[in-house]
């Protein structure tokens, strides 16, 4: 009955003590062997990465997906040689712990739905009519506000369950932030965060939580990654973009997001791409930052870093496409690369 | 005098070892209470903050807003107390029934088979139901068991509010029944070795006395056996109120207190399991801390509680124990 209670705080030692340690005996071994720690939603393809890296430049890449927080302490503590994270961190919070940031790669966040009869891509909503939902304003799929954007589509007149992450997570930060964009309302009730103070719906951890919360429960709707989409084959929801167009989610939509994104005058990467301009721009795209020191203890890990993300970054879209993420567009990558070679010293 | 000699060497060397297995049943009994109170003392200092900004409000409040910074814990408890009320008014009687079947009705060579199989069952790892719950479960209960529930009992005066709700197959009454399920291999094992101990004779006894089989089970085997029985239903209860992988699954994670039990809650242990890693304030993780030292606190009341009950009624049957 208590295992778990005493478990807990030993479990959480443990875990600390762990990778103290493994960090401190890390940053004086050599440049071959390079630690990361942050961002679940990066590691499938960051590990893909780093296992063509070791290959061929013979440098080992260890991450840990931790998730973004704990990317953030780890890399602010200097445990580890780069942190990973969703959520960008402000200029502000980057100079107070003498950090540098860029974005590695792009994804979207997809609003899936579970309607009988209903076919993938069908189902048109706005940014307002979705924050509505959330909110529990908009309570049956039959309402005006669904039906007005949706002529001559047949709706049920059931109610609609909302589904949310239960866990922290940059899915909810990048989906909560589009919401607070495109709807006051929702600014000023849950507004941006991992986690929110949701009105009503369920909560399933993770992206597969949530995907499988959404087949099991009908007329329900949630926010997945597009992986999920891809892989579980579900039914999504087309979002209208700030140029008034409905674009299906694809690596297309999402790299037009991010060209279209005005990273020019964006301080340290510090931008949530959402609610991107372009005409083709996907609404909810959102990306992945990598943290690094700018003066490191160790020079030779730091560059091995920098040489790992260059690779990543010039060499590494294949991977990307092959686990429907989306690689950065060509300018975006040389507007990083003269940022690091700036910033880290 | 030679006769003695090898009678007290033995005598000591007993007594050596006597004084040695003392000392260590004495240190594993310290090392228990030790690790107990070190736990909760670790869980409440880690919790000083929340507690401190707070106050009583963090149990009376129902508030969890980790944008604004608001952290009440009224919804976990009330989540967490709630399923496994909904686990033990299932799993008791259905355990006694099974472990009363295998001692005293079952034909003799069933009781090994199915015996293992409840020891098995007690074996599966708590994710597991937790799947079965969320897909084989869940959408019995959606489809078929909710609907029926809304149209029948929904409509009842005073348990009426219980059972209406959006049939959505997820939430306080599933997980209920899913923790129901994992505890009845505990209550069942134990119940069934206890029943096996009520010794012969006096089922013998009540049997030449003319009783009928239910009142050998009724008057004899339960009141012999009563206070083991409670023992392990503490133990079941203890293990519903701490679970934490199969009631994230099918309870819906969600932060809203509502009297329906076919509506999605939250627990303790699945709060903390589901926010701990990206708790990224000093006070988020504090609450979340201190949540922890609540379910310890709850564990301690409902089993306290539950040994008060049985103290009353041990007395009430003129047996101490």
């Amino acid at each position: 009955m208590n295992k778990a209670l005493v478990l807990l705080p030993l479990a959480a030692l443990l875990a600390a003590c762990g990778s103290n340690h493994s960090g401190n005996s890390a940053t004086t071994s050599g440049g071959n062997e390079i630690t990361g720690a942050g961002s679940t939603f990066v590691y499938p393809v960051l590990s893909a990465w780093a296992n063509d890296y070791s290959g061929q430049a013979g440098v080992k890449v260890n991450y840990q997906s931790i998730g973004s927080g704990g990317g953030i302490s780890q890399v602010e503590a200097g445990t580890v040689d780069f942190g990973a994270t969703d959520q960008p961190l402000s200029p502000d919070e980057l100079a107070k712990n003498n950090l540098a940031q860029f974005p590695v790669i792009v994804g979207g966040i997809v609003p899936v739905v579970n309607i009988s009869g209903m076919a993938p891509g069908k189902l048109k909503l706005t940014g307002p009519v979705l924050a509505d939902i959330y909110q529990g304003k908009v309570k049956t799929w039959n309402d005006p506000e669904i039906v007005k954007v949706n002529p001559g589509l047949s709706l049920p007149a059931a109610q609609i369950t909302p589904v949310h992450r239960s866990d922290g997570s940059g899915t909810t930060f990048n989906f909560t932030h589009y919401l607070s964009q495109v709807s006051p309302a929702w600014k000023s009730g849950p507004g941006e965060g991992k986690t929110v103070s949701w009105v009503g719906g369920v909560g399933g951890k993770g992206n597969e939580g949530v995907a499988n919360y959404v087949k099991q429960i009908p007329n329900s709707i949630g926010y997945v990654e597009y992986a999920y989409v891809i892989q579980n084959k579900m039914t999504y929801a087309l979002v209208q973009n700030s140029a008034g167009n409905y674009v299906s989610p694809s690596a297309d939509s999402f790299s037009a997001a991010a060209a279209s994104a005005d990273w020019a005058s964006a301080k340290d990467f510090d931008l949530v791409m959402t609610n991107a301009p372009g005409a083709n721009a996907y609404p909810i795209t959102a990306s992945t930052f990598v943290l690094l020191p700018k003066q490191p203890k160790d020079k030779g890990r730091s560059d091995a870093a920098i040489a790992f993300f260059k690779y990543a970054l010039e060499k590494g879209q294949s991977q990307a496409n092959k686990l429907d993420y989306v690689p950065l567009p060509d300018a975006l990558v040389k507007q990083i690369e003269s940022y690091i070679g700036q910033n880290v010293k | 005098m030679t006769a003695f000699a090898p009678i007290e060497r033995t005598r000591s060397r007993g007594a050596a070892a006597d004084r040695i297995f003392n000392a260590v049943t004495v240190g594993a009994a310290w090392l228990v209470l030790i690790v107990l109170l070190g736990a909760a003392a670790s869980m409440a200092w880690g919790g000083r903050l929340a507690f401190k900004t707070f106050g009583l409000k963090f149990i009376t409040s129902s508030d969890w807003d980790a944008v604004g910074g608001q952290f009440g814990a009224l919804v976990p408890i009330y989540g967490t107390l709630v399923t496994s009320a909904i686990a033990l008014i299932i799993a008791v009687p259905v355990s006694i029934g099974i472990a009363l079947f295998l001692t005293e009705i079952a034909p003799r060579w069933t009781r090994g088979p199915i015996g293992i199989a409840i020891e098995l069952l007690a074996a599966i790892p708590s994710i597991i139901y937790g799947m079965w719950g969320l897909f084989v479960f869940a959408p019995v209960m959606a489809t078929d068991i909710e609907p029926w529930l809304n149209d029948h009992v929904g409509q009842w005066p005073m348990i009426g509010p219980l059972f209406s709700g959006p049939p959505i197959g997820i939430g306080m009454l599933t997980a209920g029944i899913v923790l129901g399920i994992m505890i009845i291999p505990f209550i069942a094992a134990v119940a069934r070795d206890v029943f096996n101990q009520v010794p012969s004779p006096l089922k013998e006894s009540a049997i030449a006395l003319g009783s009928t089989r239910w009142e050998v089970l009724n008057r004899v085997s339960l009141p012999y056996a009563r206070s083991a029985i409670i023992g392990a239903i503490f133990l079941g209860l203890g293990r519903a109120l701490g679970e934490t992988m199969a009631v994230t699954f099918v309870l819906g994670n969600a932060h809203d207190l509502s009297a329906s039990l076919l509506m999605p809650s939250n627990s303790i242990a699945a709060a903390i399991a589901n926010e701990f890693t990206e708790a990224d304030t000093d006070l988020y993780r504090s609450s979340l801390i201190a949540l922890a030292f609540l379910l310890f606190i709850v564990t301690v009341i409902v089993l306290s509680l539950a040994k008060l009950l049985l103290m009353r009624i041990n007395r009430a049957h003129g047996r101490t124990h």
